[in-house]
């Protein structure tokens, strides 16, 4: 493991929050409708879905607070707006440990073959 | 996204050797690059020092959960616990295991690392495979996804 890229992932805030935001379904959901297309009001955001604007709020703000999502007023309401960059995030943090697992594993190779 | 990383390597020596250098204090710190203080026991803290130079102010830091020899060895660690002034026991650790399998030529080695979240990944991890491709296409993984799990 090098202990370079492990210090550079030191640096970074912690990920687990954002694995934990996405790990649901409803907020799955939401990702998939803002990802492509323009912000989205609650009301556009709960269209078609079996839940409340209370509920879609809720995991709303779970999105907002990882950062995957960012709020923008416009007018009366809210709108969100979808942001990639925590989710390219972590795919770059789990980049960085494959990595690390590449260059031990080839250690551990050259060690037990000599 | 899949919250666990997999890798698999044939290694051209026998099990008993690679057990050896994955579960011999010494030895495992001889390719991890690590000083260790004393010998892995399960349940018990191994602790020690980075030896790559340069960065031998890092600490080493993991909780041996099983050795089942010649078969499975496993801790559990911060991945990213290698600064010594930050306070790392409010993260979750993740937990690493080495599996090894006897092959006509030697040993096939597969490590795992998992737990990146906390939450029981199986299904939804699916649906964040972005190993390959694009943003568009993730996001396309991610549609077919809940429109298969509505």
């Amino acid at each position: 493991m090098s202990p370079a890229s492990r210090n550079r992932i030191a640096r970074r805030q912690t990920r687990a929050p954002v694995f934990a935001a996405l790990g649901d379904e409803t907020r799955l959901l939401l990702v998939a409708k803002l990802c492509r297309g323009q912000p989205s009001s609650i009301s556009e955001l709960t269209e078609g879905s079996k839940l409340t604007r209370q509920a879609i709020t809720k995991h709303l703000r779970v999105l907002e607070r990882v950062g995957i999502v960012h709020s923008i007023r416009a007018g009366r309401e809210s709108r969100f707006k979808f942001n990639p960059e925590p989710i390219k995030d972590i795919r770059e943090y789990l980049d960085l440990v494959s990595a690390q697992w590449d260059e031990a594993l080839s250690r551990l190779k050259a060690f037990v073959e000599q | 996204m899949s919250d666990r990383i997999e890798k698999r390597i044939e290694l051209k020596a026998p099990v008993s050797r690679v057990w050896r250098a994955l579960t011999d204090y010494r030895e495992f710190g001889e390719w991890f690059r690590v000083k260790i203080e004393g010998p892995f026991k399960p349940g018990e803290v191994s602790r020690g020092q980075v030896t790559y130079p340069g960065y031998e102010h890092l600490k080493w830091e993991a909780i041996v959960q099983k050795m089942e020899p010649e078969r499975l060895f496993s801790f559990t660690w911060h991945p990213a616990g290698v600064d010594p002034k930050k306070d790392y026991s409010k993260e979750t650790p993740t937990l690493v295991e080495f599996k090894l399998e006897k092959t006509a030529n030697g040993t096939l080695l597969v490590v795992v690392e998992s737990g990146f979240d906390k939450i029981p990944a199986d299904r939804r991890l699916e649906a964040f495979r972005m190993n390959e491709g694009g943003w568009e296409t993730q996001m396309k993984n991610i549609e077919s996804y809940v429109a298969r799990k509505p």
